[in-house]
């Protein structure tokens, strides 16, 4: 292919085959390479490991943080203040190891401590952000409770003033990171609506269970947290968060960060479907040979550089103060859904080794479950963007 | 005159002890190794266009070798990197930044297009002199020209002692101690600063850059520097390159595999043994 200028156009690649890497900002590719490099090093070769064990070791929380990903998009407060682009880079590039390790970078940098950078006195942030930008303190996010999920407005957890101290009851459920933080930022209902509250792990009557026998999301702790009239003092309550707006302007801001990390899913899938096709020879010739695996491997490019195209876009439009919450949930009901039909067609091309842990894709299929129901399911984006075309709310 | 003889005048005098050390890093930027390199059949030069730019793999070992010495020194200590190459490729030093170095010179001109490699050790000379040093840290070899011989020129042109391929580095009063690897070992040698040491792989394993020095990189500075602020006694670039490139070709494609039927595994052994030792690999 030549151009009117006569240089030759190469052949794209295999992966990046719109070049958008090539859209990125030099920062932004540095960004890219230096969290694939500690991927590369750091998680790829044990996840697997910690994924059959169920297990995310703590020293991967403080690595993360020397290498400053957690709440990299944060200004101040010992934060890089890096662009949505780059922090949407990182993302990918860390779920393109395993979706347990990017989510505990989303818990702690875009749930727990953009939290307390948004809502929280000067006091709070100083006295948490700075040790969770290290990757020291560890944080979770409280907001679903058993009996209320996609509708967390109903939550019972209750907060009642006693005196100037706050007095927290309730229970929360699935919550990423629970057992292992050491603060929890915890939504709770009180006379004046829903506020949220700053709670250190030692508080008495704080207690974190970790669920088991999860199938998906395996190398990242899942808890139940119990709070049995945790007694807080005034300053424990964030200042600036009122009703329902609090908890969900966070979760807009992680969920930027799953639009990417599922494409991150997505390319691992792919590309170790593509490679295992080139080599795989059954009659004799590769499968990558025969027309309905070309067809499957086709398919899963056009929707990883779609996905891809679409995440870089949301980043831009957040970076230049263009984005609305509901571009967000487009951005999470698609990417995510077509990671996970890319993780499964990639599934069936590696036969049975696809079912196995010695190959990533059918560990990223089982996470993308996960992915596909936190921060909002599937439905739930469907209904916000129902609304936002119709002016129809079907869900009150 | 020859470059030596232009004066030493820049050799920077060592305060005290070697807590003010002034390193400087030669660093190349060269089209990412595995991209599909063309060259332009009429200048004969790499095609630059359309090709990621990166900083030299080598060089990032230079990189780490200065900063974990900056690390253990501490005080005033400072890593300077230098590069030569064309305008557009300047941004890429900001990684270099981002993994820790303080501040980047960058020698670019027009004039210096079509430097052979007397050219470019003679440009880089200069330009050392230029920013004072007293510790030039150099990689052994570029991924793209892969001549080795900048290091060794450098040396002599800067007037310096010269260590190379150390797999290991230390600044103790005023003198460099290194270990050089050798086909049988390693020597340890020392010689006084100011000096230029060429590093190996096994110097360690560049740090990551860290978001936060990827986002502090933007505000270090990268002072420009041209032809005329080196004052060459010669002509540099194409106009003074001292070798032609007269042809070139793309390698002898690769032989096919030799494959050996061997009855049993111990067989297919010895086989495989005496095809290694034959050729000198064992
Ligand atoms: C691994 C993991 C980690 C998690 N981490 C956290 C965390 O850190 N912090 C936290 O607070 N939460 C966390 N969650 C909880 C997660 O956000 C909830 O699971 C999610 O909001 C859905 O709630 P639910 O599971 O109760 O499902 P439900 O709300 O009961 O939904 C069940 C089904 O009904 C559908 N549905 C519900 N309402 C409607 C409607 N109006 N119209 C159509 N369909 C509807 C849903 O889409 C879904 O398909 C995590 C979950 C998982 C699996």
């Amino acid at each position: 292919m030549t151009t009117a200028s006569g240089v030759r156009v190469p052949l794209p690649d295999a992966v990046d085959f719109l070049s958008i890497d090539a859209m990125l900002s030099d920062e932004e590719r540095m960004v890219r390479d230096t969290v694939r490099a500690f991927v590369r090093a750091r998680v790829d070769p044990d996840v697997a490991d910690w994924f059959e064990r169920g297990i995310l070791p703590r020293e991967i929380g403080r690595e993360l943080g020397k290498l400053g990903v957690l709440g990299m998009h944060l200004h101040g407060y010992g934060c890089p203040g890096a662009s949505a682009v780059a922090y949407g880079v990182a993302c990918r590039e860390l779920e393109a190891g395993d979706a347990g390790v990017r989510s505990f970078a989303s818990v702690q940098g875009s749930l727990a401590m953009f939290a307390i950078h948004r809502w929280g006195s000067e006091e709070q942030k100083n006295a948490w952000l700075p040790a969770m930008a290290r990757g020291e303190a560890i944080g979770c996010f409280g907001l679903t409770e058993p009996d209320f999920g996609s509708n967390p407005g109903g939550m019972r957890t209750f907060a009642r003033r006693d005196g100037d101290d706050w007095v927290v009851r309730g229970t929360k459920m699935w919550i990423t990171n629970g057992s292992i933080a050491d603060v929890a930022v915890v939504w709770a209902n009180t006379d004046d609506g829903i506020r949220g509250f700053v709670v250190p792990a030692t508080t008495a009557g704080f207690t974190a269970n970790d669920i088991h026998r999860k199938l998906s999301l395996r190398a990242s702790v899942t808890s139940e947290l119990v709070l049995d009239d945790c007694r807080l003092p005034a300053d424990a309550m964030l200042p600036h968060a009122r009703g329902l707006r609090g908890p969900l302007e966070c979760l807009t801001e992680a969920r930027l960060g799953i639009v990417w990390g599922s494409m991150g899913s997505a390319r691992t899938c792919y590309e170790t479907a593509l490679e295992y096709a080139k080599t795989r020879v059954q009659f004799n010739k590769p499968i990558a040979a025969f027309q309905l695996t070309q067809e499957k491997l086709v398919n899963m490019l056009l929707e990883l550089n779609k996905g891809t195209l679409l995440a870089l876009h949301l980043s831009r439009k957040k970076d230049a103060g263009e984005l609305h919450s509901s571009h967000v949930s487009f951005g999470k009901l698609n990417n995510v859904r077509e990671a996970l039909a890319i993780a499964r067609e990639a599934r069936t091309i590696l036969g049975a080794n696809g079912v196995t842990l010695e190959y990533p894709i059918i560990r990223h299929m089982n996470n993308l479950e996960s992915i596909l129901t936190y921060e909002g399911t599937s439905e739930i984006h469907t209904l916000i963007l129902g609304q936002a075309i119709t002016g129809i709310d079907a869900v009150s | 005159m020859n470059l030596r003889e232009a004066g030493l005048g820049f050799l920077r005098v060592l305060g005290g002890p070697e807590a003010n050390v002034k390193i400087v890093v030669t660093v190349k930027l060269v089209p990412e190794p595995s991209s599909e390199k063309k060259i332009d059949s009429g200048t004969k030069r790499l095609v630059r266009t359309g090709v990621e730019t990166v900083i030299n793999p080598y060089d990032e070992y230079a990189i780490e070798a200065a900063l974990a010495l900056k690390e253990k020194l501490g005080g005033d200590t400072t890593v300077t990197v230098f590069a030569m190459g064309p305008e557009n490729t300047k941004e890429t030093l900001r990684k270099a930044l981002a993994m820790g170095a303080d501040d980047a010179v960058f020698l670019s001109d027009a004039g210096l297009e079509g430097s052979d490699v007397w050219g470019t050790a003679s440009a880089l000379a200069l330009g050392l002199k230029k920013v004072g040093f007293d510790l030039v840290i150099c990689g052994g070899l570029s991924d793209d020209g892969s001549s080795g011989a900048v290091p060794g020129e450098l040396t002599e042109y800067l007037g310096v002692p010269g260590i190379t391929n150390a797999r290991s580095l230390d600044v103790v009063d005023g003198k460099v101690h290194a270990q050089r690897e050798t086909d049988n070992g390693y020597q340890v040698v020392s010689g006084p600063l100011p000096a230029l040491v060429s590093v190996t792989m096994a110097i360690g394993e560049p740090r990551y850059a860290s978001l936060k020095g990827i986002m502090g990189a933007k505000k270090k500075t990268i002072a420009p520097l041209a032809i005329a602020d080196l004052a060459s006694p010669l002509a540099l670039g194409s106009a003074g390159a001292k070798t032609r490139l007269l042809d070139f070709a793309p390698p002898a494609p690769r032989q096919k595999a030799q494959v050996v039927d061997a009855p049993d595994g111990a067989t297919g052994a010895k086989i495989i043994f005496d095809f290694l030792k034959e050729k000198r690999l064992v």
